[in-house]
């Protein structure tokens, strides 16, 4: 039957040759597509504004550049990819070492965020109502920081269901999908980094 | 060709019947791309019902100069939820909808990448889409000020403060509309993903049907322009709870920045609702007209073009708020800009249908009318984006004539040419063709008669979203006869309703080809049993049902 090949049978060969980009791969990139897009929005409302508040504390006087939070974070992507390199040798021990060390790495980056606010609030009186730079920065930073915590959310799951036995080598892909996340919170890190601490100061 | 054998094809199964509770179970905890389309397909059009008497009661009021049918303040919030409504749960969801039932059909899937994802979208935009009617009973707030929200559909600052929107209704506002578009942007992905990874063997993207190439460019726009909306909603609600400044005016916080931030996200938004209208004529064009689609390579062209170009547009809402000439000579020129793309793929629509045998049934009646009207819509779109005309027209009743042209005249008439097209492979039967033809002219006939007089009154000078106005103006003709579109209009809408719900139990049974098309929807049985396709296809052109049928003279044995 000439007509049957064209739809139902492989005329061509095509099924075995036939290919398409991993599903979870594209979904994640979308995903870091939009909040990329987010992430703008607030950036660019961060510029607008940056140097317009009338009235104090301006980022010069009260904001001091949280160099070892940011070394920490960085480091943290380099120990996800061990750990997934651990994984993927089917060394478990090695895989929850980094992994583990992945989550202090982000742990004691929130910490110092936190620590940072602290000093903000209460020690120069600057909160998200009292100008300009309160509002844009309790808001671009407090975005990022909202994401590390959804990211160590993950990474703490990850960690937990591992020590409980579950067969955490099954699960490559999705692991590489958080990891894939975790870049991308650092790499957004890069840009609020550079546009709080060294343009806005 | 006297009888085809699909080989495809199931004898449809035995319906067993179920109990009314089974039957909600299944429907509620589904997953299925064909269910969960259709659900929001429903809901759009049970939206659109809404906003359409929502826009009645707006023509009654202004139907005679100093009437007073509503009280000023319901009259805002009549606007407000029209506007919001007819963008945000009808437009949107209508997207969502057709490509979910749709794009996995036509790419020879058997169901989107991610169902569950897909269960989230939808239920989440309905109960963003149900929080932003709650308000009318929620949104009391201080000392009863304010229930729905009535800051118009773009909501600018600092009217949406809260020294000058006390009480909830905008709060109901931001809230409905951000989890809404969190659903969007959840169902746009999972479009993009199942398009780039679930397509038949054999189904490169230049085989791609062009209706899911351009809910593909579509879904990128929702992905990249609602993040934006997103981002200055939650801006806003800090601002309303935590004192944040970044729209108060008293503060250093700028008004004019929400602006560009809703506009960024606001006129992406306009390709992103008209694309849909783009996709649906994309394959009933062809099929009526018995040709191919002109210029294929074009149109896919033309649509990538609009996705980057439509980008960069924004400002052209905001030339009158003072910016500078570089500002406005760029926007009113990337305005013109984005008009060229457009352009072609009106050309090669209507190129499609020159020569063509044509059959002019309900659904290629609708898409004639859409390519007169949008067209008029896109001349005066190039009219409002040269910067000196918009500074006399702008904010006036030609601004409204001219997007209810390319939203009523250009999507709604797309979306019913889809709604027509589909709906035997959907339901397996047909509609009644003269009810149809009834619903089409009343249609035509009301819509131009609401909309064309508009453009006057807005020559003449009459703002838009006044409550009411004083005679002696010269606009009471004009909005005499805009009224009185309304019956037509909401005539027609009753031949709509009657017929798709008549039809869906007493219609004839369709057959699983009605039409003659050419896309792998119409290889499988009406309606499509829940796994879409016994065996996946192979295909081996941009028209496998054409191969099907004419094994003599395939496709594929051209340069394609």
């Amino acid at each position: 039957m000439a007509h049957t090949s064209v739809l139902a049978q492989d005329a061509l060969g095509l099924e075995k040759g036939w290919t398409l980009p991993d599903r979870g791969k594209v979904g994640i990139t979308f995903l870091i597509i939009t909040e990329t897009a987010l992430f703008t929005i607030f950036v660019v409302a961060y510029l607008v504004y940056m140097g317009k508040s009338p009235n104090g504390p301006q980022p010069k006087d009260v904001l001091e550049i949280p160099i070892f939070s940011t070394i920490c974070l960085f480091s943290s992507s380099a120990t996800i990819v061990m750990a997934e390199r651990a994984l993927a040798r089917h060394n478990l021990s090695g895989f929850k070492l980094w992994w583990l060390l992945t989550i202090l790495l982000g742990v004691e980056f929130i910490t110092g965020t936190g620590i940072e606010w602290y000093h903000l609030i209460y020690k120069e009186n600057l909160t998200i109502s009292t100008n300009l730079f309160g509002t844009t920065y309790y808001s671009l930073v407090g975005l990022h920081a909202s994401h590390v915590i959804v990211g160590l959310f993950f990474l703490i799951l990850v960690m937990l269901v591992t020590l409980f036995g579950f067969p955490i080598q099954t699960q490559e892909r999705r692991v590489m999908f958080l990891s894939w996340y975790w870049h991308f919170v650092d790499a957004i890190w890069v840009v609020v980094f550079s546009v709080v601490y060294l343009i806005g100061r | 060709m006297a009888t085809i054998d699909y080989p495809l094809d199931r004898p449809r199964a035995v319906e067993k019947e179920f109990s009314f509770s089974e039957t909600l179970y299944k429907w509620v905890a589904t997953v299925d791309h064909k269910r969960l389309g259709l659900m929001y397909i429903v809901s759009s059009i049970i939206f659109f019902v809404i906003a359409g008497l929502e826009a009645t009661v707006i023509r009654t009021q202004l139907i005679f100069p100093n009437l007073h049918v509503v009280d000023p303040d319901t009259y805002n919030r009549l606007f407000t939820m029209h506007g919001t409504t007819m963008v945000f749960l009808v437009g949107m969801p209508f997207i969502a909808g057709f490509a979910n039932y749709l794009v996995p059909l036509m790419i020879g899937a058997r169901d989107m990448a991610f169902p569950r994802l897909n269960a989230f979208g939808f239920w989440i935009f309905l109960f963003g889409g149900l929080l932003l009617y709650f308000s009318y009973i929620g949104g009391g707030g201080l000392g009863g000020s304010g229930s729905a929200p009535d800051v118009g559909w773009f909501a600018y600052a600092p009217l949406t403060e809260r020294a000058f929107s006390r009480g909830h209704a905008t709060d109901y506002w931001i809230l409905g509309i951000l989890v809404s578009g969190i659903g969007s942007i959840a169902s746009a992905i999972n479009v993009i993903v199942t398009t780039i990874s679930m397509r038949c063997p054999g189904m490169t993207l230049t085989k791609m049907p062009m209706f899911v190439w351009t809910m593909l460019v579509d879904s990128w726009l929702i992905v990249i322009a609602l993040p934006p909306l997103t981002a200055a909603q939650i801006m806003l609600l800090l601002d309303r709870y935590l004192g944040a400044n970044f729209f108060n005016t008293q503060k250093g916080g700028s008004a004019v920045l929400w602006q560009h931030f809703f506009w960024i996200f606001g006129h992406p938004e306009v390709y992103i609702l008209i694309f849909l209208a783009f996709a649906c004529l994309n394959e009933v064009v062809p099929v009526f007209s018995r040709k191919p689609i002109f210029g294929r390579q074009a149109m896919v062209g033309a649509l990538v073009a609009i996705g980057f170009i439509s980008l960069g547009v924004w400002a052209h809402h905001m030339f009158s708020v003072g910016m500078t000439s570089w500002s406005n000579t760029f926007f009113a020129a990337s305005t013109v800009l984005v008009g060229v793309p457009t352009g072609i793929k009106i050309f090669n629509w209507t190129a499609t249908m020159y020569g063509g045998k044509l059959r002019m049934t309900v659904p290629m009646l609708f898409c004639c009318a859409f390519l007169l009207q949008f067209l008029c819509a896109g001349l005066t779109g190039i009219m409002l984006g040269m910067a000196p005309f918009d500074w006399q027209l702008t904010d006036s009743y030609f601004v409204v004539a001219h997007f209810h042209y390319t939203l009523a005249g250009g999507l709604v008439f797309g979306i019913f040419a889809g709604l027509y097209y589909w709906y035997p492979k959907v339901t397996g039967r047909m509609f009644n063709e003269k009810w149809g033809k009834w619903h089409f002219w009343l249609f035509v006939i009301g819509f131009n008669l609401t909309f064309l007089p508009q453009h006057m009154a807005g020559f003449l000078g009459m703002p838009r979203r006044i409550y009411t106005y004083p005679a002696g103006r010269g606009w009471e003709l004009w909005n005499f006869l805009s009224s009185c579109g309304v019956p037509f209009q909401l005539a027609a809408i009753l031949f709509f309703a009657v017929n798709f719900v008549y039809s869906a139990r007493k219609g004839e049974p369709a057959g699983d080809d009605p039409w003659d098309a050419w896309t792998l929807e119409w290889a499988t049985t009406s309606p499509p049993p829940e796994y879409n396709f016994e065996k996946l296809p192979v295909v081996r052109s941009s028209r496998p049902l054409w191969d099907l049928k004419h094994p003599q003279d395939p496709d594929w044995k051209y340069n394609q």
